[in-house]
């Protein structure tokens, strides 16, 4: 595999790796430093960052995979179409906004604002996994496709005030028997049974735990809850026209 | 019984033919025995069946009935609060505000001519130049070691003629008025622009006049999408519901809508209020030079903003983001659906805005950064002068355009029962829309502008658009206070 140091500064050098992988193949750039869009609108191959890439990784990805080991900063995987995100670190805010396709994982931690109006479409159905905790407004807005949040690092709640604010489809499922703080009334809960955990989290979970060489079978021992939309309850405002 | 708002009233000429009924998409006429029958209090007043009536037999009318007159609380206000005292729901209305009391500055100015000294040029002798470029502008000439010079000049947008089309998302609109635009867009050598729905594949010839929108919900946003077209907007906010999201019902996303917003069908499209990415100009940044990374710096990217009350500081941090050109849309501006009484109380008037946008930003020298594209309430070729004379580059149209292609103003988009085939996703109903004449009609509306422009423009001895961008002393003021002369920056007329 091609290798470029980001540190050495050398762009022929970066060019030719991004360009490798984008023709399909695979490349590593070590010595991240908080280069933005990274990997922005990647259509196949495999991206290996070393360190700590900037804002907007994997913006846009429409195929292939990036891998970091490190940590992520704000708005990856933001708008991203398809394809993989594996981050064995933790990441910033505005985690996978808007984003329609393909998974994200992230073994660490990550900010405010993560997995805001995910999607789903078709054969498209995002999915994003988080080994540890999230701050406030986890999965506002949702609009279809899967978090997964699993607390196995960090401390305290495994989220932050209004998870789910305004969510409308897509569910959220949380590694805890704790319903999150300031959940809004629009949402229902519900305790997740063993054919839940086994068609809807455990594919994603093995796929996690591969990455990042953990037991996914220990790992689905605890209980999870699932936050969904609560379809009887009237969305948006009531209007009257004039 | 409710009271109507209108009347419609049937004359002897009536032969029984039952086209107005076929047509009212309202449910207001119905026929027995040969004879239209009225349910008044259903009628929008949007004139199709006066239009189509074979016999010219029938006239809508306001209802005669009128409450007893307050100098405070109008009908429409007595009304308003019966209609929410029975529902309980937030006002919704759509189109642009029509609140009569907010000026249309457009209204109190003037243009100049030349008389005597500095002669007037004639436009059907003379070459008169209306060709626009929208983007950014090098700050210097920059030359190779050879002496020649380095082509450093960012993406640019070229108009042959600098008026647009407003973006009106597929959804809201039918497809049919998207192909109208899209073709008379291609056919005048301009834009149009797709608004937040996503772009319907059957458009893809047209993408060289097609300008694609980003907003808070990124339907249909993808890297193809991004590249296919000329430019990329981001939509902050619109003129007629600053502050507001959208909220797309269910069911109007069947079909080709869903498949363009890439939603499944009958699922809610919510975009937010605002981008939750996006709490700073450096976030704006980030999110002008993701667009710019993955469309490999070949597009200019748009900020659109609604016309408020801070807008030159908000126009100075987005000429400051990376962004190409600035889209400012005003207090007039239409929409398919908007809360009443924001689209009648928010935002501030576009030629004040526009005016305080150019000022401040040749204050800080950063004029020559971004571009300027006034709209919201454009009627006339006047008022495309008049906004380009307070410094826009261009104008977008949206509710012109929509009139050039049937609409009355009705203000019924939100029901999606538009009998013009505009506000609508039935089928029944967007098939009276025919796109090729539509184009037809649009094209010729901005050719005849801007055939009145360059009069306009001759008769004040200027030759180019460029010459009348920010030229205020092509404009004088009527009957406007010092300070509504200062905000504009111009003379009182005699002055």
């Amino acid at each position: 595999m091609k290798e470029a140091d980001l540190r050495k500064n050398n762009e022929e050098e970066v060019r030719s790796i991004i360009s490798e992988v984008s023709n399909g193949g695979d490349g590593m750039l070590t010595g991240c430093l908080g280069q933005r869009y990274l990997g922005c609108g990647l259509r196949s191959g495999r991206l290996y960052l070393k360190g700590t890439p900037g804002n907007g990784l994997a913006a846009y990805l429409e195929g292939g995979s990036v891998y970091v080991d490190g940590n992520a900063q704000d708005a990856a995987a933001d708008t991203m179409n398809d394809g993989l995100v594996a981050i064995k670190g933790s990441a910033g805010d505005a985690l996978s906004y808007g984003m329609r396709g393909g998974r994200v994982y992230v073994l660490g931690s990550t900010g405010y604002r993560t997995g805001v109006h995910m999607k789903a479409y078709k054969d498209r159905k995002s999915v994003l996994v988080i080994g540890g905790r999230t701050g406030s407004f986890l999965g506002e807005y949702l609009a279809g496709g899967v978090i997964i949040v699993l607390g196995l690092s960090g401390e305290g709640p495994i989220t932050g005030y209004f998870c789910g604010n305004g969510m409308y489809a897509g569910t959220i499922y949380l590694r805890t028997d704790d319903i999150p703080k300031c959940l809004s009334d629009s949402l229902s809960v519900h305790a997740v049974d063993d054919d839940e955990k086994e068609t809807s989290i455990m594919p994603f979970v093995r796929e996690f735990a591969s990455l990042f060489s953990l037991d996914a079978e220990k790992i689905m021992e605890s209980r999870f809850i699932a936050i969904e939309a609560d379809g009887s309850v009237a969305r948006g405002q009531h209007y009257a026209a004039v | 019984m409710k009271s109507s708002r209108y009347r419609i009233i049937c004359y002897d000429d009536c032969i029984g033919c039952g086209r107005c009924a076929s047509e009212c998409s309202f449910d207001a006429i119905t026929m027995k025995d040969h004879h239209p029958v009225f349910r008044h209090e259903n009628c929008v007043d949007c004139q199709r069946c006066v239009e189509l009536c074979p016999r010219g037999a029938l006239s809508i009318t306001r209802n005669p009935n009128r409450f007893r007159s307050h100098a405070v609380f109008s009908e429409d206000a007595i009304k308003e609060i019966r209609l929410q005292a029975e529902t309980g729901g937030v006002l919704l209305s759509s189109m642009g505000s029509d609140a009569d009391a907010v000026p249309v500055y457009f209204d109190k100015m003037l243009l100049n001519a030349s008389q005597v000294t500095n002669p007037s040029i004639d436009p059907l002798r003379e070459p008169m130049e209306s060709v626009t470029f929208l983007g950014s502008r090098p700050e210097k000439v920059e030359r190779l070691p050879d002496g020649t010079l380095a082509d450093n000049l960012p993406p640019h947008l070229e108009l042959s003629v600098p008026i647009m089309f407003s973006a009106m998302s597929y959804g809201a609109i039918s497809l049919e008025v998207h192909k109208a635009l899209a073709k008379a867009a291609s056919k005048l050598g301009t834009y149009w622009n797709t608004g937040e729905g996503g772009l319907h594949e059957s458009l893809r010839p047209y993408c060289p006049n097609t300008i694609v929108q980003v907003a808070s919900g990124r339907f249909g946003v993808h890297a193809d999408y991004l590249n296919s077209a000329a430019a990329v907007e981001i939509k902050i906010g619109q003129g007629a519901k600053p502050g507001i999201g959208g909220h797309l019902t269910g069911r109007k996303i069947v079909g080709d809508v869903s498949r363009t917003r890439m939603i499944p069908e009958g699922l809610d499209a919510i975009s937010p209020a605002p981008h939750h990415d996006i709490y700073s100009i450096e976030d704006l940044s980030q999110l002008v030079m993701s667009i710019k990374e993955v469309t490999g710096f070949r597009k200019p990217v748009i900020v659109k903003v609604a016309a408020v009350h801070n807008i030159a500081p908000i126009a100075s941090g987005i000429a400051r983001s990376g962004a190409d050109i600035i889209a400012i849309d005003g207090f007039r501006g239409g929409t398919g659906a908007a809360p009443k009484r924001i689209r009648d109380n928010v935002g501030i008037p576009l030629e004040l805005a526009v005016a305080a946008v150019d000022q401040r930003l040749r204050e800080e020298k950063i004029r020559d950064r971004v571009s300027l594209i006034a709209s919201g309430g454009i009627r006339n070729s006047s008022d495309v002068a008049k906004a380009i004379a307070l410094g826009a580059d261009a104008v977008s149209i949206g509710t012109a355009s929509l009139c050039a292609l049937g609409c009355h103003l009705c203000a019924s988009c939100h029901t999606g029962r538009c009998a013009w085939g505009i506000a609508s996703q039935d089928p029944a109903l967007t098939s009276r829309l025919d796109p090729d004449k539509g184009a037809e009609a649009l094209v010729n509306l901005v050719n005849a502008w801007t055939s009145e422009i360059k009069e306009m423009m001759g008769g004040m001895g200027i030759n180019s658009i460029e010459a009348l961008r920010g030229n205020r002393l092509a404009l004088r003021g009527v009957g406007l206070n010092e300070k509504e002369l200062e905000i504009l920056g111009i003379k009182h007329a005699g002055e």
